[in-house]
Protein backbone atom coordinates (compact mmCIF):
# COMPACT_ATOMS: atom_id res chain seq x y z
CA UNK A 1 0.00 0.00 0.00
CA UNK A 2 1.03 3.19 -0.83
CA UNK A 3 1.40 6.01 1.51
CA UNK A 4 -2.30 7.62 1.53
CA UNK A 5 -2.73 11.33 -0.02
CA UNK A 6 -4.15 13.27 2.93
CA UNK A 7 -5.07 16.52 0.76
CA UNK A 8 -6.75 13.89 -2.32
CA UNK A 9 -8.63 11.86 0.65
CA UNK A 10 -10.08 15.47 2.08
CA UNK A 11 -11.09 16.35 -1.30
CA UNK A 12 -12.89 12.91 -2.05
CA UNK A 13 -14.84 13.30 1.58
CA UNK A 14 -15.93 16.38 1.32
CA UNK A 15 -17.32 15.40 -2.45
CA UNK A 16 -18.76 12.55 -0.50
CA UNK A 17 -20.55 15.15 1.85
CA UNK A 18 -21.69 17.21 -1.04
CA UNK A 19 -23.03 14.36 -3.09
CA UNK A 20 -24.87 13.20 0.54
CA UNK A 21 -26.07 16.35 0.67
CA UNK A 22 -27.12 16.44 -2.86
CA UNK A 23 -29.57 13.73 -2.70
CA UNK A 24 -31.13 14.58 0.35
CA UNK A 25 -32.08 17.89 -1.42
CA UNK A 26 -33.21 16.19 -4.47
CA UNK A 27 -35.48 13.98 -2.42
CA UNK A 28 -37.18 17.36 -1.02
CA UNK A 29 -39.47 18.06 -3.81
CA UNK A 30 -40.35 14.10 -4.38
CA UNK A 31 -41.30 13.97 -0.89
CA UNK A 32 -42.91 17.12 -0.35
CA UNK A 33 -45.07 16.18 -3.67
CA UNK A 34 -46.89 13.13 -1.76
CA UNK A 35 -48.02 16.11 1.08
CA UNK A 36 -51.32 17.57 0.18
CA UNK A 37 -51.32 19.72 -3.03
CA UNK A 38 -53.04 23.59 -2.86
CA UNK A 39 -56.21 22.54 -4.02
CA UNK A 40 -56.33 19.67 -1.08
CA UNK A 41 -55.92 21.95 1.46
CA UNK A 42 -58.14 24.51 -0.04
CA UNK A 43 -60.86 22.01 -0.13
CA UNK A 44 -60.06 21.57 3.85
CA UNK A 45 -61.03 25.13 4.54
CA UNK A 46 -63.61 25.88 6.98
CA UNK A 47 -67.12 25.35 6.46
CA UNK A 48 -70.10 27.55 7.53
CA UNK A 49 -73.83 26.20 8.17
CA UNK A 50 -76.79 27.33 9.33
CA UNK A 51 -77.99 25.41 12.43
CA UNK A 52 -81.09 27.97 13.37
CA UNK A 53 -83.38 26.19 12.04
CA UNK A 54 -82.02 22.86 13.82
CA UNK A 55 -84.92 21.04 15.84
CA UNK A 56 -84.33 19.21 19.35
CA UNK A 57 -82.74 15.57 19.00
CA UNK A 58 -82.06 16.47 15.30
CA UNK A 59 -78.60 15.38 13.64
CA UNK A 60 -76.79 17.10 10.59
CA UNK A 61 -74.18 15.52 8.92
CA UNK A 62 -71.12 17.41 7.04
CA UNK A 63 -68.51 16.74 5.42
CA UNK A 64 -64.77 18.26 6.68
CA UNK A 65 -61.45 17.67 5.10
CA UNK A 66 -63.35 14.05 4.02
CA UNK A 67 -64.53 12.96 6.79
CA UNK A 68 -68.15 13.50 8.58
CA UNK A 69 -69.18 16.32 11.22
CA UNK A 70 -72.12 15.45 13.06
CA UNK A 71 -73.75 18.06 14.68
CA UNK A 72 -76.63 17.44 17.06
CA UNK A 73 -78.99 19.47 18.62
CA UNK A 74 -79.61 18.00 22.19
CA UNK A 75 -82.65 18.92 24.56
CA UNK A 76 -82.58 18.99 27.65
CA UNK A 77 -83.66 15.76 28.53
CA UNK A 78 -80.90 14.75 26.45
CA UNK A 79 -78.09 17.08 28.83
CA UNK A 80 -79.41 15.65 32.02
CA UNK A 81 -78.68 12.14 30.42
CA UNK A 82 -75.36 13.05 30.38
CA UNK A 83 -74.95 13.88 34.19
CA UNK A 84 -76.05 10.15 35.15
CA UNK A 85 -73.62 8.00 32.97
CA UNK A 86 -69.70 9.38 34.54
CA UNK A 87 -69.05 6.35 36.56
CA UNK A 88 -69.30 4.01 33.13
CA UNK A 89 -67.14 6.11 31.09
CA UNK A 90 -63.79 5.29 30.58
CA UNK A 91 -62.48 8.98 30.34
CA UNK A 92 -65.58 11.56 31.50
CA UNK A 93 -63.36 14.47 32.14
CA UNK A 94 -61.49 13.98 28.47
CA UNK A 95 -58.27 14.56 29.73
CA UNK A 96 -56.88 11.52 27.34
CA UNK A 97 -59.05 12.66 24.32
CA UNK A 98 -58.60 15.55 21.51
CA UNK A 99 -60.51 17.72 21.13
CA UNK A 100 -59.85 21.84 21.67
CA UNK A 101 -59.86 22.97 24.87
CA UNK A 102 -62.95 25.09 24.89
CA UNK A 103 -64.84 21.77 24.28
CA UNK A 104 -63.11 19.93 27.64
CA UNK A 105 -65.65 20.13 29.43
CA UNK A 106 -68.69 18.09 30.60
CA UNK A 107 -70.60 18.37 27.59
CA UNK A 108 -68.10 18.61 25.37
CA UNK A 109 -69.37 21.74 23.66
CA UNK A 110 -69.10 25.48 23.71
CA UNK A 111 -72.81 25.78 23.41
CA UNK A 112 -74.25 23.06 25.35
CA UNK A 113 -77.28 22.48 22.78
CA UNK A 114 -75.11 21.94 19.92
CA UNK A 115 -72.92 19.22 20.16
CA UNK A 116 -70.27 19.15 17.33
CA UNK A 117 -67.90 15.90 16.87
CA UNK A 118 -66.04 13.79 13.86
CA UNK A 119 -68.02 11.06 13.19
CA UNK A 120 -65.09 8.64 13.37
CA UNK A 121 -64.33 5.92 15.42
CA UNK A 122 -61.85 6.36 17.68
CA UNK A 123 -61.04 2.58 17.01
CA UNK A 124 -59.95 1.93 13.78
CA UNK A 125 -62.16 4.77 11.78
CA UNK A 126 -65.26 3.05 11.19
CA UNK A 127 -68.39 6.05 10.99
CA UNK A 128 -70.93 4.94 13.87
CA UNK A 129 -74.32 5.41 14.22
CA UNK A 130 -76.35 8.25 16.69
CA UNK A 131 -78.96 5.80 18.49
CA UNK A 132 -80.90 8.77 20.89
CA UNK A 133 -83.89 6.42 21.78
CA UNK A 134 -83.28 5.25 25.19
CA UNK A 135 -82.60 1.36 25.51
CA UNK A 136 -81.66 0.97 21.57
CA UNK A 137 -78.78 -0.87 21.84
CA UNK A 138 -78.89 -2.31 25.84
CA UNK A 139 -81.31 -1.87 28.68
CA UNK A 140 -78.92 0.77 30.56
CA UNK A 141 -78.82 2.82 26.66
CA UNK A 142 -79.56 6.78 28.08
CA UNK A 143 -78.91 7.38 24.11
CA UNK A 144 -75.38 8.30 22.04
CA UNK A 145 -73.53 6.46 19.38
CA UNK A 146 -72.74 3.12 18.64
CA UNK A 147 -70.27 2.16 16.15
CA UNK A 148 -70.97 -1.31 14.33
CA UNK A 149 -67.56 -2.09 13.53
CA UNK A 150 -66.49 -3.93 16.89
CA UNK A 151 -69.05 -2.33 19.22
CA UNK A 152 -68.03 0.60 20.84
CA UNK A 153 -70.42 2.97 22.86
CA UNK A 154 -70.47 7.00 22.78
CA UNK A 155 -72.84 8.56 25.06
CA UNK A 156 -74.47 11.83 23.95
CA UNK A 157 -71.28 13.98 24.44
CA UNK A 158 -68.90 11.59 22.23
CA UNK A 159 -67.47 10.73 25.11
CA UNK A 160 -66.33 6.71 25.16
CA UNK A 161 -68.01 3.57 27.47
CA UNK A 162 -65.60 1.12 29.78
CA UNK A 163 -64.72 -2.16 28.25
CA UNK A 164 -65.57 -1.48 24.13
CA UNK A 165 -61.85 -0.98 21.78
CA UNK A 166 -62.12 2.58 21.20
CA UNK A 167 -59.36 4.02 23.73
CA UNK A 168 -60.37 7.73 23.74
CA UNK A 169 -63.61 9.98 23.10
CA UNK A 170 -64.86 11.09 19.60
CA UNK A 171 -62.62 13.85 18.68
CA UNK A 172 -64.37 17.12 18.52
CA UNK A 173 -62.97 19.68 15.72
CA UNK A 174 -61.72 23.16 16.15
CA UNK A 175 -65.37 25.23 15.91
CA UNK A 176 -66.56 28.76 16.42
CA UNK A 177 -69.64 30.41 16.24
CA UNK A 178 -69.62 33.45 13.80
CA UNK A 179 -73.16 35.26 13.96
CA UNK A 180 -75.11 32.70 14.62
CA UNK A 181 -73.93 30.44 12.01
CA UNK A 182 -71.54 27.29 12.50
CA UNK A 183 -68.29 27.63 11.44
CA UNK A 184 -66.35 24.21 11.56
CA UNK A 185 -62.33 23.75 11.09
CA UNK A 186 -61.32 26.79 12.58
CA UNK A 187 -60.95 28.19 16.19
CA UNK A 188 -62.82 31.94 17.01
CA UNK A 189 -60.91 34.47 18.48
CA UNK B 1 -24.42 -21.76 -32.11
CA UNK B 2 -23.11 -22.15 -28.36
CA UNK B 3 -20.27 -20.61 -28.92
CA UNK B 4 -21.09 -17.77 -31.18
CA UNK B 5 -23.64 -17.02 -28.07
CA UNK B 6 -21.09 -17.21 -25.98
CA UNK B 7 -18.64 -14.73 -27.24
CA UNK B 8 -21.22 -12.26 -27.80
CA UNK B 9 -23.06 -12.03 -24.55
CA UNK B 10 -20.98 -14.12 -22.29
CA UNK B 11 -23.30 -13.71 -18.98
CA UNK B 12 -26.78 -14.39 -20.68
CA UNK B 13 -24.78 -17.79 -21.48
CA UNK B 14 -23.41 -18.29 -18.08
CA UNK B 15 -26.46 -17.63 -16.54
CA UNK B 16 -28.35 -20.18 -18.69
CA UNK B 17 -26.14 -22.44 -18.57
CA UNK B 18 -26.12 -22.26 -14.61
CA UNK B 19 -29.86 -22.72 -14.74
CA UNK B 20 -29.90 -25.60 -16.84
CA UNK B 21 -27.01 -27.60 -14.87
CA UNK B 22 -27.91 -26.48 -11.40
CA UNK B 23 -27.43 -29.12 -9.22
CA UNK B 24 -30.65 -30.13 -7.35
CA UNK B 25 -31.13 -32.59 -4.77
CA UNK B 26 -32.28 -35.96 -6.27
CA UNK B 27 -35.61 -36.11 -3.74
CA UNK B 28 -37.19 -32.95 -3.80
CA UNK B 29 -41.01 -33.83 -3.44
CA UNK B 30 -44.52 -31.81 -4.31
CA UNK B 31 -43.36 -29.39 -1.60
CA UNK B 32 -40.76 -27.59 -3.73
CA UNK B 33 -43.61 -27.00 -6.63
CA UNK B 34 -44.53 -24.17 -4.84
CA UNK B 35 -41.27 -21.81 -5.67
CA UNK B 36 -41.85 -22.04 -9.60
CA UNK B 37 -45.92 -21.68 -8.94
CA UNK B 38 -45.06 -18.43 -7.44
CA UNK B 39 -43.04 -17.31 -10.28
CA UNK B 40 -45.85 -18.85 -12.36
CA UNK B 41 -48.61 -16.31 -10.88
CA UNK B 42 -46.02 -13.81 -10.48
CA UNK B 43 -46.56 -13.64 -14.30
CA UNK B 44 -50.00 -14.29 -14.91
CA UNK B 45 -50.64 -11.05 -12.24
CA UNK B 46 -48.12 -8.95 -14.51
CA UNK B 47 -49.77 -10.07 -17.86
CA UNK B 48 -53.08 -9.87 -17.19
CA UNK B 49 -52.44 -6.30 -14.84
CA UNK B 50 -50.88 -4.99 -17.87
CA UNK B 51 -54.06 -5.80 -19.66
CA UNK B 52 -56.24 -4.59 -17.38
CA UNK B 53 -54.75 -1.16 -17.28
CA UNK B 54 -55.49 -0.65 -20.87
CA UNK B 55 -59.22 -0.30 -19.67
CA UNK B 56 -59.09 0.84 -15.77
CA UNK B 57 -59.50 4.95 -14.74
CA UNK B 58 -58.19 5.44 -11.81
CA UNK B 59 -60.37 8.38 -10.40
CA UNK B 60 -62.86 8.11 -7.18
CA UNK B 61 -65.78 8.86 -10.35
CA UNK B 62 -64.75 6.62 -12.79
CA UNK B 63 -62.79 3.70 -11.69
CA UNK B 64 -65.66 1.16 -10.22
CA UNK B 65 -67.80 2.10 -13.90
CA UNK B 66 -63.97 1.20 -15.86
CA UNK B 67 -63.66 -1.65 -14.45
CA UNK B 68 -67.64 -2.73 -15.02
CA UNK B 69 -67.18 -1.55 -18.99
CA UNK B 70 -64.48 -3.98 -18.49
CA UNK B 71 -66.29 -6.81 -17.33
CA UNK B 72 -68.79 -6.05 -19.63
CA UNK B 73 -68.02 -4.58 -22.96
CA UNK B 74 -64.32 -5.44 -23.48
CA UNK B 75 -63.92 -8.79 -25.81
CA UNK B 76 -62.62 -11.01 -22.54
CA UNK B 77 -62.76 -8.51 -20.49
CA UNK B 78 -64.25 -10.87 -17.86
CA UNK B 79 -61.44 -13.03 -18.37
CA UNK B 80 -58.40 -10.61 -17.27
CA UNK B 81 -60.45 -9.63 -14.43
CA UNK B 82 -60.94 -12.78 -12.87
CA UNK B 83 -57.33 -13.77 -13.42
CA UNK B 84 -56.27 -11.18 -12.19
CA UNK B 85 -58.21 -11.38 -9.30
CA UNK B 86 -58.26 -15.38 -8.35
CA UNK B 87 -54.39 -14.62 -9.29
CA UNK B 88 -53.85 -12.52 -6.04
CA UNK B 89 -55.46 -15.12 -3.97
CA UNK B 90 -54.10 -18.20 -5.23
CA UNK B 91 -50.88 -16.10 -5.04
CA UNK B 92 -50.95 -16.35 -1.16
CA UNK B 93 -51.68 -19.42 -1.31
CA UNK B 94 -48.66 -20.78 -2.96
CA UNK B 95 -46.56 -18.44 -1.02
CA UNK B 96 -48.59 -19.63 2.00
CA UNK B 97 -47.49 -23.18 0.92
CA UNK B 98 -43.80 -22.20 -0.24
CA UNK B 99 -43.00 -20.90 3.28
CA UNK B 100 -44.59 -23.86 5.27
CA UNK B 101 -42.31 -26.19 3.33
CA UNK B 102 -39.49 -24.17 4.48
CA UNK B 103 -40.75 -24.76 7.86
CA UNK B 104 -41.16 -28.54 7.73
CA UNK B 105 -37.71 -28.84 6.19
CA UNK B 106 -35.88 -26.22 8.21
CA UNK B 107 -34.66 -24.58 4.84
CA UNK B 108 -34.60 -21.22 6.83
CA UNK B 109 -31.53 -22.82 8.81
CA UNK B 110 -27.45 -21.86 8.11
CA UNK B 111 -26.81 -21.05 5.48
CA UNK B 112 -29.95 -20.13 3.96
CA UNK B 113 -30.63 -17.34 6.47
CA UNK B 114 -30.83 -14.42 3.48
CA UNK B 115 -32.75 -16.67 1.16
CA UNK B 116 -35.31 -16.83 3.90
CA UNK B 117 -35.06 -13.16 4.66
CA UNK B 118 -35.45 -12.05 1.40
CA UNK B 119 -38.56 -14.24 0.84
CA UNK B 120 -39.96 -12.46 4.19
CA UNK B 121 -39.42 -9.25 2.83
CA UNK B 122 -41.58 -10.17 -0.50
CA UNK B 123 -44.27 -11.27 1.57
CA UNK B 124 -44.16 -7.95 2.81
CA UNK B 125 -44.44 -6.93 -0.46
CA UNK B 126 -47.16 -8.61 -1.73
CA UNK B 127 -49.61 -7.70 0.92
CA UNK B 128 -48.41 -4.08 0.44
CA UNK B 129 -49.05 -5.06 -3.29
CA UNK B 130 -52.75 -7.20 -3.24
CA UNK B 131 -53.68 -4.01 -0.57
CA UNK B 132 -52.90 -1.17 -3.05
CA UNK B 133 -54.72 -3.22 -5.71
CA UNK B 134 -57.77 -4.09 -3.63
CA UNK B 135 -58.07 0.00 -2.96
CA UNK B 136 -58.46 -0.02 -7.32
CA UNK B 137 -62.47 -1.02 -7.71
CA UNK B 138 -63.14 1.73 -5.34
CA UNK B 139 -65.69 -0.28 -3.87
CA UNK B 140 -67.17 0.22 -0.28
CA UNK B 141 -64.48 -2.62 1.03
CA UNK B 142 -61.54 -0.83 -1.09
CA UNK B 143 -62.32 2.43 0.62
CA UNK B 144 -62.96 1.22 4.03
CA UNK B 145 -60.11 -1.00 4.32
CA UNK B 146 -57.77 1.49 3.40
CA UNK B 147 -59.25 3.70 6.17
CA UNK B 148 -58.25 0.99 8.66
CA UNK B 149 -55.14 0.26 7.39
CA UNK B 150 -54.06 3.96 7.16
CA UNK B 151 -55.49 4.89 10.84
CA UNK B 152 -53.11 1.93 11.90
CA UNK B 153 -49.89 4.17 10.75
CA UNK B 154 -51.41 6.70 13.20
CA UNK B 155 -50.76 5.16 16.65
CA UNK B 156 -47.03 5.05 15.78
CA UNK B 157 -46.05 8.41 18.33
CA UNK B 158 -44.94 11.39 17.21
CA UNK B 159 -44.43 10.56 12.83
CA UNK B 160 -47.65 8.85 12.77
CA UNK B 161 -49.65 11.72 11.83
CA UNK B 162 -47.71 13.64 9.40
CA UNK B 163 -46.61 10.02 7.79
CA UNK B 164 -50.36 8.82 7.03
CA UNK B 165 -51.00 12.70 5.96
CA UNK B 166 -47.41 11.84 3.29
CA UNK B 167 -49.20 8.65 2.21
CA UNK B 168 -52.33 9.87 1.81
CA UNK B 169 -52.04 12.85 0.16
CA UNK B 170 -55.23 14.05 1.59
CA UNK B 171 -56.35 14.70 5.31
CA UNK B 172 -59.04 11.36 4.94
CA UNK B 173 -58.52 8.56 2.16
CA UNK B 174 -59.55 10.04 -0.85
CA UNK B 175 -59.33 10.29 -4.39
CA UNK B 176 -55.81 11.52 -4.14
CA UNK B 177 -54.84 8.75 -2.16
CA UNK B 178 -56.62 6.48 -4.94
CA UNK B 179 -54.51 7.53 -7.89
CA UNK B 180 -51.17 7.28 -5.83
CA UNK B 181 -52.18 3.82 -4.81
CA UNK B 182 -52.44 3.07 -8.48
CA UNK B 183 -48.92 4.05 -9.19
CA UNK B 184 -48.03 1.91 -5.99
CA UNK B 185 -49.59 -1.01 -6.99
CA UNK B 186 -48.88 -0.73 -11.50
CA UNK B 187 -44.93 0.61 -11.10
CA UNK B 188 -43.44 0.68 -7.16
CA UNK B 189 -44.27 -2.36 -6.10
CA UNK B 190 -44.06 -4.64 -8.96
CA UNK B 191 -40.69 -3.09 -9.61
CA UNK B 192 -39.25 -3.74 -6.53
CA UNK B 193 -40.62 -7.64 -6.31
CA UNK B 194 -39.13 -8.14 -9.24
CA UNK B 195 -35.79 -6.98 -8.05
CA UNK B 196 -36.41 -9.23 -5.06
CA UNK B 197 -37.63 -12.39 -7.06
CA UNK B 198 -33.79 -12.07 -8.95
CA UNK B 199 -32.23 -11.49 -5.70
CA UNK B 200 -33.82 -14.52 -4.00
CA UNK B 201 -32.69 -17.14 -6.61
CA UNK B 202 -29.41 -15.42 -6.89
CA UNK B 203 -29.24 -16.96 -3.39
CA UNK B 204 -30.64 -19.95 -3.66
CA UNK B 205 -28.12 -20.84 -6.59
CA UNK B 206 -25.58 -19.53 -3.94
CA UNK B 207 -26.35 -21.70 -1.54
CA UNK B 208 -27.76 -24.65 -2.97
CA UNK B 209 -32.06 -26.52 -2.39
CA UNK B 210 -32.38 -28.06 0.70
CA UNK B 211 -34.56 -31.19 0.67
CA UNK B 212 -36.95 -33.16 2.53
CA UNK B 213 -33.79 -34.86 4.77
CA UNK B 214 -32.81 -31.38 5.45
CA UNK B 215 -28.96 -32.59 4.79
CA UNK B 216 -26.35 -31.07 2.53
CA UNK B 217 -25.99 -32.57 -0.78
CA UNK B 218 -22.73 -30.45 -1.11
CA UNK B 219 -21.17 -33.21 1.60
CA UNK B 220 -20.77 -35.85 -0.96
CA UNK B 221 -19.17 -35.23 -4.02
CA UNK B 222 -18.53 -37.52 -6.71
CA UNK B 223 -14.44 -37.75 -8.61
CA UNK B 224 -15.50 -34.67 -10.86
CA UNK B 225 -16.89 -32.24 -8.01
CA UNK B 226 -20.27 -32.59 -8.50
CA UNK B 227 -22.94 -33.66 -5.83
CA UNK B 228 -23.70 -37.78 -5.77
CA UNK B 229 -27.32 -37.16 -4.89
CA UNK B 230 -27.79 -34.51 -7.32
CA UNK B 231 -29.16 -34.14 -10.95
CA UNK B 232 -29.34 -31.47 -12.98
CA UNK B 233 -32.64 -28.81 -12.85
CA UNK B 234 -32.91 -29.41 -17.14
CA UNK B 235 -34.62 -31.99 -17.62
CA UNK B 236 -35.32 -33.56 -14.67
CA UNK B 237 -37.11 -30.39 -12.54
CA UNK B 238 -38.06 -28.65 -15.53
CA UNK B 239 -40.02 -31.90 -16.74
CA UNK B 240 -41.61 -32.38 -13.29
CA UNK B 241 -42.14 -28.90 -12.40
CA UNK B 242 -44.53 -28.58 -16.15
CA UNK B 243 -46.54 -31.80 -13.90
CA UNK B 244 -46.75 -29.40 -10.84
CA UNK B 245 -48.15 -26.59 -13.12
CA UNK B 246 -50.58 -28.70 -14.83
CA UNK B 247 -52.21 -29.44 -11.65
CA UNK B 248 -51.95 -26.18 -10.68
CA UNK B 249 -53.44 -24.56 -13.26
CA UNK B 250 -56.59 -26.91 -13.59
CA UNK B 251 -57.29 -26.02 -9.90
CA UNK B 252 -56.50 -22.74 -10.47
CA UNK B 253 -58.25 -22.06 -13.78
CA UNK B 254 -61.52 -24.55 -12.04
CA UNK B 255 -62.22 -21.36 -9.87
CA UNK B 256 -61.81 -18.80 -12.35
CA UNK B 257 -64.16 -20.30 -14.70
CA UNK B 258 -66.42 -22.05 -12.41
CA UNK B 259 -66.48 -20.01 -8.97
CA UNK B 260 -64.68 -16.70 -10.39
CA UNK B 261 -65.86 -14.84 -7.34
CA UNK B 262 -64.38 -17.82 -4.96
CA UNK B 263 -67.49 -18.10 -2.63
CA UNK B 264 -66.49 -13.99 -1.94
CA UNK B 265 -63.12 -14.95 -1.22
CA UNK B 266 -61.81 -13.48 -3.89
CA UNK B 267 -64.32 -10.70 -4.43
CA UNK B 268 -66.50 -9.74 -1.77
CA UNK B 269 -69.99 -8.64 -2.48
CA UNK B 270 -69.69 -5.52 -1.01
CA UNK B 271 -67.09 -4.62 -2.64
CA UNK B 272 -69.66 -4.24 -6.14
CA UNK B 273 -70.75 -0.92 -3.97
CA UNK B 274 -69.41 2.01 -4.49
CA UNK B 275 -67.17 3.77 -1.95
CA UNK B 276 -69.04 5.57 0.24
CA UNK B 277 -67.40 7.90 3.23
CA UNK B 278 -70.55 8.48 4.82
CA UNK B 279 -71.33 4.69 5.96
CA UNK B 280 -69.52 2.13 6.96
CA UNK B 281 -70.22 -1.93 5.71
CA UNK B 282 -71.58 -3.03 8.67
CA UNK B 283 -68.81 -6.13 9.00
CA UNK B 284 -65.43 -4.70 7.56
CA UNK B 285 -63.28 -7.67 6.77
CA UNK B 286 -60.01 -8.27 5.30
CA UNK B 287 -59.19 -10.43 2.44
CA UNK B 288 -58.71 -14.00 3.41
CA UNK B 289 -54.83 -13.71 3.10
CA UNK B 290 -54.60 -10.74 6.07
CA UNK B 291 -56.66 -11.84 7.78
CA UNK B 292 -54.65 -13.89 10.39
CA UNK B 293 -53.17 -10.20 11.05
CA UNK B 294 -56.51 -8.62 11.54
CA UNK B 295 -57.66 -10.72 14.33
CA UNK B 296 -54.20 -10.12 16.00
CA UNK B 297 -54.80 -6.86 15.77
CA UNK B 298 -58.51 -7.35 17.56
CA UNK B 299 -57.21 -9.88 19.66
CA UNK B 300 -55.83 -6.86 22.11
CA UNK B 301 -57.79 -5.09 23.67
CA UNK B 302 -55.33 -1.87 23.38
CA UNK B 303 -55.13 -0.28 19.80
CA UNK B 304 -51.44 0.41 19.91
CA UNK B 305 -50.67 -3.17 21.50
CA UNK B 306 -52.79 -4.62 18.86
CA UNK B 307 -51.18 -2.71 15.78
CA UNK B 308 -47.68 -4.13 17.98
CA UNK B 309 -48.76 -6.99 17.70
CA UNK B 310 -50.17 -7.32 14.60
CA UNK B 311 -46.62 -5.94 12.79
CA UNK B 312 -44.38 -8.47 15.19
CA UNK B 313 -46.68 -11.10 13.95
CA UNK B 314 -45.33 -10.71 10.77
CA UNK B 315 -41.87 -10.10 11.77
CA UNK B 316 -41.28 -12.97 13.95
CA UNK B 317 -40.61 -14.79 10.43
CA UNK B 318 -37.87 -12.77 10.06
CA UNK B 319 -36.17 -13.99 12.94
CA UNK B 320 -36.76 -17.70 12.77
CA UNK B 321 -33.63 -18.74 11.83
CA UNK B 322 -32.10 -17.56 15.04
CA UNK B 323 -34.75 -19.11 16.78
CA UNK B 324 -34.49 -22.25 15.82
CA UNK B 325 -31.20 -23.83 18.21
CA UNK B 326 -32.23 -27.81 16.32
CA UNK B 327 -29.23 -29.85 15.70
CA UNK B 328 -30.98 -30.87 12.90
CA UNK B 329 -33.09 -29.15 9.70
CA UNK B 330 -35.91 -31.47 8.59
CA UNK B 331 -38.97 -32.26 10.73
CA UNK B 332 -38.23 -36.15 9.63
CA UNK B 333 -35.07 -36.14 12.18
CA UNK B 334 -36.95 -33.42 14.66
CA UNK B 335 -38.73 -35.03 17.87
CA UNK B 336 -41.88 -34.91 18.91
CA UNK B 337 -42.27 -31.18 20.63
CA UNK B 338 -40.82 -29.66 17.16
CA UNK B 339 -43.93 -31.45 16.13
CA UNK B 340 -46.59 -30.88 18.14
CA UNK B 341 -45.52 -27.20 18.06
CA UNK B 342 -45.74 -26.73 14.62
CA UNK B 343 -48.93 -28.76 14.73
CA UNK B 344 -50.39 -26.15 17.06
CA UNK B 345 -49.43 -23.32 15.21
CA UNK B 346 -50.88 -24.50 11.72
CA UNK B 347 -53.99 -25.16 13.45
CA UNK B 348 -53.50 -21.43 15.07
CA UNK B 349 -52.70 -19.74 11.70
CA UNK B 350 -55.89 -21.42 10.17
CA UNK B 351 -58.01 -20.54 13.29
CA UNK B 352 -56.69 -16.87 13.17
CA UNK B 353 -57.52 -16.64 9.41
CA UNK B 354 -60.88 -18.04 9.98
CA UNK B 355 -61.89 -15.88 13.05
CA UNK B 356 -60.51 -12.70 11.12
CA UNK B 357 -63.10 -12.79 8.63
CA UNK B 358 -65.94 -13.11 11.70
CA UNK B 359 -67.60 -10.37 12.81
CA UNK B 360 -66.32 -9.67 16.39
CA UNK B 361 -68.47 -11.19 18.19
CA UNK B 362 -67.31 -12.62 22.13
CA UNK B 363 -66.30 -16.35 21.15
CA UNK B 364 -64.60 -14.82 18.02
CA UNK B 365 -62.68 -12.70 20.41
CA UNK B 366 -62.37 -15.37 22.78
CA UNK B 367 -60.59 -18.19 20.48
CA UNK B 368 -58.19 -15.05 18.45
CA UNK B 369 -56.61 -14.40 22.33
CA UNK B 370 -56.31 -18.56 22.56
CA UNK B 371 -54.59 -18.72 18.67
CA UNK B 372 -52.77 -15.45 19.28
CA UNK B 373 -51.27 -16.90 22.18
CA UNK B 374 -50.32 -20.07 20.27
CA UNK B 375 -49.00 -18.31 17.50
CA UNK B 376 -46.30 -16.36 19.23
CA UNK B 377 -45.26 -19.30 21.68
CA UNK B 378 -44.09 -21.22 18.62
CA UNK B 379 -41.64 -18.28 17.95
CA UNK B 380 -40.92 -17.41 21.42
CA UNK B 381 -40.55 -21.02 22.85
CA UNK B 382 -39.22 -21.92 20.04
CA UNK B 383 -35.11 -21.31 21.14
CA UNK B 384 -36.33 -23.82 24.30
CA UNK B 385 -38.00 -26.86 22.68
CA UNK B 386 -36.18 -27.12 19.80
CA UNK B 387 -32.96 -27.45 21.81
CA UNK B 388 -34.14 -29.58 24.54
CA UNK B 389 -35.79 -32.30 22.12
CA UNK B 390 -35.42 -35.61 20.70
CA UNK B 391 -34.45 -35.80 17.80
CA UNK B 392 -32.93 -38.36 15.64
CA UNK B 393 -29.51 -38.67 13.72
CA UNK B 394 -30.44 -38.03 9.87
CA UNK B 395 -28.80 -40.29 7.18
CA UNK B 396 -25.40 -39.25 5.46
CA UNK B 397 -27.18 -39.65 2.16
CA UNK B 398 -30.30 -38.74 0.90
CA UNK B 399 -33.34 -41.41 1.33
CA UNK B 400 -35.90 -41.69 -1.38
C1 LIG C 1 -47.49 -8.89 -8.31
C2 LIG C 1 -48.58 -9.24 -7.80
C3 LIG C 1 -49.91 -8.58 -7.92
C4 LIG C 1 -50.91 -8.81 -7.02
C5 LIG C 1 -50.83 -9.73 -5.81
C6 LIG C 1 -52.04 -8.00 -7.41
C7 LIG C 1 -53.26 -7.95 -6.73
C8 LIG C 1 -54.37 -7.22 -7.11
C9 LIG C 1 -55.65 -7.21 -6.44
C10 LIG C 1 -55.98 -7.98 -5.16
C11 LIG C 1 -56.48 -6.40 -7.14
C12 LIG C 1 -57.92 -6.15 -6.84
C13 LIG C 1 -58.71 -7.20 -7.56
C14 LIG C 1 -60.08 -6.78 -7.95
O1 LIG C 1 -60.84 -6.40 -7.07
O2 LIG C 1 -60.37 -6.85 -9.17
C15 LIG C 1 -55.74 -5.86 -8.25
C16 LIG C 1 -56.25 -4.97 -9.20
C17 LIG C 1 -55.54 -4.40 -10.26
N1 LIG C 1 -54.22 -4.67 -10.62
FE1 LIG C 1 -52.99 -5.98 -9.64
N2 LIG C 1 -51.72 -7.30 -8.56
C18 LIG C 1 -50.42 -7.61 -8.91
C19 LIG C 1 -49.73 -7.08 -10.00
C20 LIG C 1 -50.21 -6.11 -10.92
C21 LIG C 1 -49.44 -5.51 -11.99
C22 LIG C 1 -48.00 -5.84 -12.27
C23 LIG C 1 -50.27 -4.63 -12.64
C24 LIG C 1 -50.00 -3.73 -13.82
C25 LIG C 1 -48.90 -3.65 -14.51
C26 LIG C 1 -51.55 -4.67 -12.00
C27 LIG C 1 -52.66 -3.90 -12.37
C28 LIG C 1 -53.90 -3.90 -11.73
C29 LIG C 1 -55.05 -3.10 -12.10
C30 LIG C 1 -55.12 -2.12 -13.26
C31 LIG C 1 -56.07 -3.43 -11.18
C32 LIG C 1 -57.46 -2.83 -11.12
C33 LIG C 1 -58.45 -3.58 -11.92
C34 LIG C 1 -59.33 -4.51 -11.08
O3 LIG C 1 -59.58 -4.25 -9.94
O4 LIG C 1 -59.80 -5.50 -11.64
N3 LIG C 1 -51.48 -5.57 -10.96
N4 LIG C 1 -54.46 -6.37 -8.23
S1 LIG D 1 -63.93 1.11 14.43
FE1 LIG D 1 -65.51 1.54 15.78
S2 LIG D 1 -65.39 -0.10 17.12
FE2 LIG D 1 -63.74 -0.53 15.79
Amino acid sequence: MSEVDLKKRRLLQSAGAWGVLGIVGAAVPFLQSLNPSRVTRLKGMPVEVDVSNMSEGQQKTVMWRGKPVWIIKRSKEMLASLDVLQGNLRDPGSESSSQPSYAQNQYRSVDPNYLVLLGVCTHLGCAPTYRPEKGAIDSEWQGGFFCSCHGSKFDLAGRVFDGVPAPTNLEVPPYHFKDGALVIGEEGE
Amino acid sequence: MSDWLRLRVPFMYDLLDHLKHYQAPKNLNFWYFFGALSLLVLGNQLLTGIWLLMYYTPTAADAMASIEFMMREVNFGWLFRYLHAAGASFFFVVVYLHMYRALLYGSYKAPREILWLSGCVMLLLLMAEAYTGYVLPWGQMSYWAARVITSLFKTIPVIGEPLVLLIQGDYEVSEVTLHRFFSFHVVLFPLIILGFVFFHTLCLHAVGSNNPDGIEIKDNLDAQGKPKDGVSFHPFYTVKDVMGVGIFLFIFLSVVFLAPRGWGLVLEPENFEIANPMVTPLHIKPSWYLAPYYAILRAVPDKSLGAIAMFASLLMFFLLPWLDRSPVRSMRYKGPLSRITLGLFTVSFLGLLIVGCLPATYWATFSARIFAILYFSFFFLMPIYSYYDWHKVPPSRLTI
